[in-house]
């Protein structure tokens, strides 16, 4: 039941939030916060491991915690959830990632507050339910639900062309879905031709037997899915623009939880769905991991908006995602973890510093900025902080994440580790760029004299836990490790080449 | 006939009476709160009649009807949806308007005869006189608001390109009656599986009714009057044009080709599948380019049948439960979204609130029905937790069960095309209001006097409640519909 709760706290949470916003506009803030942080506890408690006794075969032992109800009986789907460490540390990202939104959000936010945090809270929502639903239908289902509140984030409270952003990330994601939603929908018929059982189950469908061809194009319709919301290249190009034009809540939640929504997809579903097939693409999708980590890295170092570089920088680093997911071996999987854990702390603070520059000095063009260390110590501080960190500093989050993926993919293709590792290079280039231009020489007599103030109390309350999270994954990731490890060595059992040739149905049958 | 027949047939003798009942109150005391009152009181009835009438079910009434779950639940989608537009018309027509208003609701309830009979023929004469019955009686609704310049000009466009549909489609039954001999539909069927390959005049006689019933359902290439006749009726009947006529003609034309056209005749199966791929692409990317939202939901409908018919060629496995979820879906969203908009607008004035500039700033002037038309809107574009959502799955799973490739390429396309216009109302609606505001001002539906008001806001809000139940929690919905219609596999 914990995982009902977990799911439908902050979708009521929203409801809430929304009735209330005609009563006073701190109400939404205060409700908003409140049901996070109530969230946010109950995610804590559900820490620890599996649950399943001893000896018992594999495939149970990755559950933390599980809840299953008949949803649509007479379709075969049923409202599944179920918990394991990955999805728990996910979870945990995103409800943190939100309450900092809500407190980020506190004054740049000021009009309609009550349609504001309820679409923040549902966005939360559908990205948890996306974590937890191993039904596919219900993952389908949240992962359309997510897109909603999303739009209207970057839609309503968004910058100069956000109409535009909005409709552009709103059909690239629901293209890509309907592909999926196709691919899903072949696999189950498939499976019930094999079997005569129509079922949405994921843990009934792993280990479908079907033609290599077959799972060649699901698999792609699943990864296609997967890699817009990724992104990964070539079909990235809705990110700037949605990432520069939704207000900083929104970036931080499109940056900090639902880009991690594709990786998750493809460590879950593709992979483990589809084995012998995803073996195959590897080196294409590894390829194109490494197109993306030195593209969109020179694509950043050539910005002059501090967001959209920001927003270059995410997809450089999901490339390093990508590239670690297709190694598919435990040091490039637990690197991807704490990767993906990285990037959303890391940029999800570079977004909220971009979102606080922008309300004190009204622009995000870099051309403009220059000396604000002088104005702004703290907020310069905290930036330099979290652009080293993108670049990959050691003690710091992201290096770990990147490192492991290096290490793990060294050992498929070198090659593609060792274009890839000039990313690096290539980070270190953009994010000390930003620095430079922004925050050291002189002053630029414009800032000077509008006298921006520095961050506030609620702002610095953010950004200190969140460089304490960054320094606490570089110094010592283990306990996220040793977390996830039950979950990543089941979905790598599921995920091996050789799974494809197994049949598996009494054993998945639950 | 039997008693069990007298009993099956109820619901239809009742709608029958309530007719003939409304037409002599209006005769004895012209009023509009009675001739409405008695319109949807009678509406209500035969909705409460149906379920009674189906124990007696399956049965056949005279060779023209049969009375069985299917008949039973599409006639009950188009009675019900008849309720909706009898109260959204109630408001719409409110205390505003001095001209007679007592006579639209008898056309109302004559074209809600024709409608409702069609799901239960089975026989080329009950087909031709429903349909009949349903396009001269909407021939009056579509011209009532008879002071508007464009409302003359969608009559005429009806009844011009409708007489046409209708000759066609007679012409069609003609031939195959001569080449056959039978207009019954299990005859047709029964003759031609024993006979030897189709001749000339059945082949003609398929492709004339496929015509015909083209123009109603307005599927692309026969769909040029649908735009013109959303925009030129009022709000209600362009509902009622949306909802009611097409549910009763697929339900009937899906009848027919169940029972009287071979399910695998690939040259039949070819030229539907070229059809809805034709719809659905040539709908939503002509939806593209209105300015006006009837116009917009106009071409949206086109697509939309395209759709269904994807449900309509995988017949063997979920398609015809798909197809009924489907046109339940499509007439609570579709009776949502046109109430919305006749509850802004009032016959008064020169055209209704169907530009898409009327609604900018919606989401602050009328929060409830801008919240409402979003969803509605989210719906057709087949996003959770709506209804449309579930259709749109239910579809596409049904597509993919019965192996249609290309029919299910084309509506992944076309869904991803229409989301663009979808959203563009939404923005609009969440736009400021402009400076310079358009004439005519959209009515504001607080000025109405309290009854008509509170009536249409339940209608939305319960139309609403349905859409959001039923796409979050659908199980019921499928229940009713596997009790009704079937089980597939």
């Amino acid at each position: 039941m914990s995982l009902v709760w977990l799911l439908l706290a902050p979708g009521a949470g929203g409801l809430l939030a929304w009735v209330s916003g005609g009563r006073h506009q701190n109400w939404p803030r205060w409700i908003a916060l409140a049901v996070l942080a109530i969230d946010f506890l109950l995610a804590l408690t559900l820490i620890g491991p599996a649950l399943a006794p001893p000896g018992a075969p594999l495939d149970q032992t990755a559950w933390i915690m599980s809840f299953e109800k008949p949803w649509i009986p007479q379709l075969g789907i049923s409202f599944e959830l179920d918990l394991d460490g990955l999805s728990l540390v996910l979870i945990i990202l995103t409800i943190a990632l939100g309450l900092a939104s809500v407190i980020i959000s506190w004054t740049e936010i000021t009009d309609r507050t009550g349609l504001f945090h309820a679409n923040l809270l549902w966005a939360v929502t559908g990205v948890i339910g996306v974590f937890l639903a191993l039904d596919l239908f219900l993952f389908f289902f949240f992962w359309e639900l997510m897109l909603v509140p999303m739009y209207f984030l970057i839609a309503l409270w968004g910058h100069e062309h956000r109409f535009y952003a909005a409709i552009k990330f709103f059909i690239f994601t629901q293209g890509s879905g309907l592909l999926m939603l196709a691919a899903i929908l072949v696999l189950v018929f498939i499976h019930q031709r094999a079997t005569g059982h129509f079922t949405f189950d994921y843990l009934a469908l792993l280990g479908t037997p079907m033609g290599p061809v077959t799972a060649y194009w699901l698999m792609l319709g699943f990864f296609v899915a997967f890699a817009v919301k990724l992104p990964a290249f070539p079909f990235h190009t809705w990110l700037p623009d949605a990432h520069t034009e939704a207000p900083t809540a929104g970036s931080v939640l499109l940056a900090g939880v639902l880009l991690k929504t594709g990786a998750y997809g493809l460590i879950r579903f593709v992979v483990p769905l589809f084995p012998g097939a995803a073996h195959e693409f590897a080196p294409f999708a590894m390829a194109l991991g490494v197109i993306g980590i030195l593209y969109a890295a020179l694509l950043a170092y050539g910005q002059n908006d501090m967001k959209r570089l920001v927003a270059y920088s995410s997809v450089s680093h999901m490339g390093f995602v990508l590239l670690g997911v297709f190694a598919w071996n435990t040091l490039a999987l637990q690197g991807v973890v704490v990767q993906m854990l990285a990037h959303g702390v890391s940029t999800g603070a570079l977004f909220i510093l971009v979102g606080a520059l922008q309300e004190r000095i009204h622009t995000r063009d870099m051309r403009l900025m220059g000396g604000l260390w002088g104005a702004m110590p703290h907020l310069s501080a905290f930036a330099m902080v979290f652009a080293v960190a993108s670049l990959g500093l050691p003690a710091l989050g992201n290096f770990i994440g990147e490192f492991l993926i290096l290490l793990g993919s060294f050992q498929v293709s070198v090659p593609f580790t060792v274009i890839a590792a000039g990313g690096l290079v290539a980070a270190a280039a953009y994010a000390l760029l930003l620095v430079q231009r922004a925050f050291h020489g002189p002053e630029s007599p414009s800032l000077a004299a509008a006298k921006p103030i520095d961050l506030t109390a609620p702002h610095l309350a953010v950004m200190a836990v969140l460089v304490l999270a960054i320094i606490g994954l570089g110094l010592y990731p283990q306990p996220v490790i040793d977390q996830v490890a039950a979950g990543l060595a089941v979905l790598q059992h599921n995920g091996a080449p050789a799974a494809s040739l197994r049949v598996q149905f009494a054993d998945n049958a639950r | 006939m039997t008693a069990a027949a007298f009993l099956a047939f109820a619901p239809y003798s009742l709608l029958g009476a309530v007719t003939i009942v409304v037409m002599l109150a209006i005769a004895a005391h012209r009023s509009h709160r009675l001739a409405a009152f008695s319109t949807i009181a009678g509406l209500a009835l035969c909705c409460i009649a149906l379920p009674l009438a189906a124990p007696a079910s399956p049965t056949s009434v005279t060779p023209l009807f049969i009375i069985d779950g299917t008949a039973l639940f599409y006639s009950g989608l188009v009675l019900g949806s008849a309720l909706i537009v009898a109260i959204l018309s109630y408001v719409y027509f409110g205390n505003r308007d001095q001209a007679p208003r007592e006579e639209y609701y008898l056309l109302l309830l004559t074209a809600t005869l024709g409608a409702a009979v069609l799901p239960a023929s089975v026989h080329f004469a009950s087909f031709f006189l429903g349909l009949e019955t349903l396009s001269v009686a909407l021939l009056g609704l579509i011209a009532y608001a008879s002071p508007r310049e464009d409302a003359a000009e969608a009559g005429m466009k009806y009844l011009i390109l409708g007489g046409a549909a209708s000759a066609f489609l007679l012409f069609g039954m003609a031939l195959i009656y001569a080449d056959l001999g039978t207009l019954s539909f299990a005859r047709i069927g029964a003759l031609s599986q024993a006979g030897s390959a189709p001749d000339f005049y059945r082949l003609v006689g398929v492709a004339m009714i496929i015509t015909g019933i083209g123009f109603k359902l307005s599927l692309v290439p026969f769909h040029l009057w649908t735009p013109d006749i959303y925009e030129g009726a009022p709000a209600p009947v362009t509902g009622f044009i949306a909802v009611v006529s097409k549910i009763a003609v697929f339900a009937v034309i899906l009848r027919y080709f169940v029972l009287a056209e071979s399910p695998d005749d690939a040259s039949l199966r070819t030229g539907l599948a070229a059809i809805a791929i034709l719809s659905m692409i040539a709908g939503n990317l002509l939806a593209l380019l209105q300015n006006n939202l009837k116009r917009l939901l106009a071409y949206s409908s086109i697509a939309h049948l395209g759709y269904l018919l994807v449900a309509f060629l995988a017949a063997g496995s979920l398609g015809p439960e798909a197809a009924a979820y489907y046109l339940a879906a499509y007439a609570v969203t579709n009776l949502g979204a046109f109430g919305v908009i006749g509850l802004l607008s009032t016959p008064g004035a020169g055209r209704d609130a169907d530009r898409i500039d009327d609604f900018r700033g919606l989401f602050r002037s009328h929060p409830f029905l801008a919240g409402s038309l979003a969803l509605m809107l989210l719906s057709l574009a087949g996003i959770p937790p709506t209804m449309g959502f579930i259709a749109k799955f239910y579809l596409i799973a049904a597509g993919i069960g019965a192996g249609l490739f290309w029919p299910v390429t084309a509506l992944v396309i076309g869904s991803v095309i229409g989301l663009y216009y979808y959203l563009r109302v939404l923005v609009a609606m969440a736009m400021p209001v402009p400076a310079q505001l358009p004439t005519p001002v959209p009515a504001d539906p607080t000025a109405l006097p309290a009854m008509p008001a509170l009536a249409g806001n339940a209608v939305i809000a319960l139309l609403l409640a349905l859409l959001l139940a039923l796409g979050a929690y659908p199980a019921p919905a499928i229940a009713l519909i596997r009790m009704t219609i079937g089980t597939p596999f």
